[in-house]
């Protein structure tokens, strides 16, 4: 890996001290640029591991009965499938795209706690292998859900055990991770930069860092009593012991809700800087923007219940989560128009990154309608862990936060090896990857209502046809993404050399270094007007 | 402004917001295991989830309240024991009218020839009964402990309330009595375990 990524041009801006070559460069990383990378490779290595799991239940849910997974195998793909791709995938790549760009973005000549930020990315390949090795202990790895919901989690056997520390592990890499993230944006912003005029991604990114600090110690809160009920004789969820496995469940979501913002408000950053460049317009409604990505961290720590509306709630509670929760619609609404009027009357182009946000948008709105359909309490009741609820936080995480880090990728990826991009591989990859996407997830909107409930290896006949359309969808999707591994691996070797603005109307002071950015940049501040 | 960075300022700015954010992270890991009784505070004040708490008010409102013979209510009741009990009701269903005091017997043996602590957890169906089944005496209200081999006959007094929705006819009253103190592992079988280990089968 370091052979394609060693920047040639690296050495010619020679400094007092040498940097480490070869694999030291990596594992002794200190550079943000160079620990960015890592994180966005390990990210994308665990997006194919937890892609594969996905085709492998896919595999099995292409015909009813039971194919070529075991029930209990079948349970266990489920749950890595969660686990890998929220906290080994979505989360890791966005804190890869802090790494790189906040730093270029403020002016600032790296993260503030530079060896802090090596130590929170090693400790993510530790923690993966910990969950992949626990395929292979004793009764395989957990299968309790992502949620890891009592009574399961606290019978399970090993596997379990690992699931956790790894948890551990990711958290506390989370928690450095956003400690680094708002001491860097709040103490070292160019002189001339304030708040207020911050690149909207990093705005994001401020907030996100905000809610990891705040949400993450609650979670290894909870997996830490999972663990004491598993192994210590205490009974925090174990109804045997006087416990309540419910009480885990608002643990568990007071950490929940909040991560689903964690995933999509740093999304919300890039979208926000990629419309403006390619529609040639400032972005609309700046001020406002801060304002919603702020409320909607807010209300996000206090509409957890509506993950739980079938647990036993009084009407009271209820309603509260349920008009809490539609109350988010309202900023998250703020921001899709401001995107549009941004775009209204621009000279807009229609490049891979832009591609990605536009499509961002669509599919991202249909996702946020099925979510504010699933806040209705009695709606919820009805379609509360069936296959509808799948088609929604797909449509939220992938075409919300995956798209969005690809359309990122695309927009700054010039930057970052000093090459275009192949547009048309870039074309083909957002056509394909829209169309499968849709193809695979749509129809679970309809198996939902009809009913199918959700991680079942097997389903009754009536499902057969939507299901055999979702199997075929997901390759699809699946294959997809490899034109994205071929695109970034010829960006990195060869290509048409890119300018330091890259892109015709972009602003901001990633653009006034170099393509490829050097090792060191900002080493003094730039002066911002 | 000045255009070289402030270096020293800088990194002991960082490192003061590096102790607080520290401070932060570490308070919401505590935060994390407050949730616990605070929850459980939350619960007894709103009445939510008092599976096992002893109903003050149940005397008190059993003599204050008229029999409706007018009405015949089906009680059922049902027993299971997770871990070394032998546990069952002395009758199986009652009729009862709404209003009216009624006592049933819960055997439960200790079939361990060790001294066992445990705990009965109740519940209903029709949920919504729960909320019109008032128990004066119960022993579910406290952990019980029973001697090596020992058998204890156990008297549930209850009223059903007047109040009682026209629609429920037939109440069931479901106790488990769970071990207490042993590791969870005895309380359930465990799925999990010894199963799914790679493709095929």
């Amino acid at each position: 890996m370091s052979a394609v990524l060693d920047h040639p041009g690296d050495h010619a801006h020679g400094h007092a001290h040498d940097h480490p070559s070869g694999w030291r460069r990596w594992l002794y990383a200190t550079n943000h640029k160079d620990i960015g990378t890592m994180y966005l490779w390990f990210s994308f290595a665990m997006l194919l591991v937890g892609g594969v799991n996905a085709l492998l239940l896919r595999t099995e849910l292409f015909q009813p009965g039971l194919q070529i997974l075991r029930p209990e195998f079948f349970n266990q793909l489920t749950t890595m499938h969660g686990l890998i791709m929220v906290f080994g995938a979505v989360m890791p790549a966005f804190v890869g795209f802090a790494n790189w760009q906040v730093p270029l973005m403020i002016g600032a000549s790296d993260m503030a706690f530079a060896r802090l930020n090596n130590f929170s990315f090693w400790l993510l390949p530790v923690a993966a292998s910990l969950l992949i090795v626990s395929y292979f202990v004793p009764g395989g790895a957990t299968a309790a859900g992502w949620t890891l919901y009592a009574p399961l989690s606290v019978q399970m056997g090993p596997g379990m055990d690992l699931a956790i520390l790894a948890l551990h592990l990711m958290g506390a890499s989370s928690i450095m991770g956003s400690i680094n993230i708002i001491t860097t944006i709040l103490n070292m912003r160019a002189p001339g930069m304030p708040l207020m005029k911050m690149p909207m991604f990093c705005w994001t990114w401020l907030i996100t860092a905000y809610l990891l600090l705040a949400v993450m110690p609650v979670l290894a809160g909870a997996v830490t009593m999972v663990l004491t009920d598993r192994h210590f004789g205490t009974s925090f969820f174990n109804a045997a012991g006087g416990g309540d496995p419910v009480m885990y469940q608002h643990i568990f979501w007071f950490f929940g809700h909040p991560e689903v913002y964690i995933m999509i408000l740093p999304a919300f950053g890039i979208i926000s800087e990629v419309i403006p460049t390619f529609a040639r317009k400032p972005l609309f409604g700046y001020s406002s923007m801060v304002y919603a990505t702020a409320s909607i961290a807010i209300l996000s720590m206090i509409v957890w219940a509506h993950h739980m509306f079938t647990t036993g709630m009084p009407v009271t509670g209820q309603l509260f989560f349920m008009y809490a929760t539609m109350l988010i619609a309202v900023p998250t609404g703020v921001k899709i128009f401001n995107w549009v009027a941004t775009m209204w009357r621009g000279s807009m182009t229609f490049e891979t990154p832009m591609l990605f946000a536009v499509g961002f948008i669509f599919v991202f709105a249909i996702g946020g309608f099925t979510g504010l359909i699933m806040a209705v309490a009695p709606l919820d009741i009805q379609i509360h862990d069936t296959y509808y609820i799948v088609a929604h936080f797909h449509y939220v995480l992938v075409a919300g936060s995956l798209f969005a880090l690809f359309s990122g990728t695309y927009y700054w990826i010039p930057k970052w090896t000093g090459h275009m991009y192949d547009e048309r591989l870039g074309k083909w990859h957002f056509w394909a990857s829209m169309i499968t996407f849709n193809i695979t997830f749509f129809p679970m909107h309809f198996l939902g209502l009809a009913g199918m409930p959700r991680r079942y290896a097997d389903y009754p006949m009536q499902f057969a046809d939507f299901n055999a359309v979702v199997t075929i969808g997901a390759f699809g999707f699946g294959l997809s993404q490899l034109i994205f591994l071929w695109m970034v691996i010829r960006c990195i070797k060869g290509g048409a050399k890119a300018s330091d603005r890259v892109w015709e109307n972009a602003h901001g002071l990633e653009w006034t270094v170099p393509s490829p950015a050097p090792f060191h940049t900002f080493e003094t501040p730039p002066v911002v007007k | 402004m000045n255009d070289r960075p402030p270096a020293p300022d800088t990194r002991a700015l960082n490192l003061r917001m590096f102790g607080r954010l520290v401070v932060v992270a570490v308070v919401m890991f505590g935060f994390g295991f407050l949730l616990v009784p605070l929850y459980d505070r939350i619960c007894e004040v709103t009445g939510l989830n008092s599976l096992t708490r002893a109903d003050r008010g149940a005397a008190e409102f059993a003599r204050n309240t008229q029999v409706d013979r007018s009405r015949t209510i089906v009680v059922e009741f049902d027993a299971n024991g997770r871990g070394a009990w032998k546990f069952r009701p002395e009758v199986a269903s009652l009729e009862v009218h709404p209003g009216e005091l009624v006592t049933v017997v819960y055997d439960l043996e200790n079939t361990r020839a060790a001294p066992t602590a445990g705990q009965a957890i109740p519940s209903y169906a029709p949920r919504q009964s729960a909320a019109y089944f008032r128990k004066l005496e119960c022993f579910c209200f406290r952990q019980q402990e029973l001697g090596a081999n020992e058998t204890r006959r156990f008297p549930v007094v209850f009223v059903v309330d007047p109040k009682l929705p026209k629609d429920v006819n037939t109440i069931t009253l479901s106790y488990t009595f769970f071990e207490v103190g042993g590791k969870a592992a005895a309380a359930a079988p465990q799925p999990g375990r010894g199963a799914g280990r790679g493709l095929g089968g």
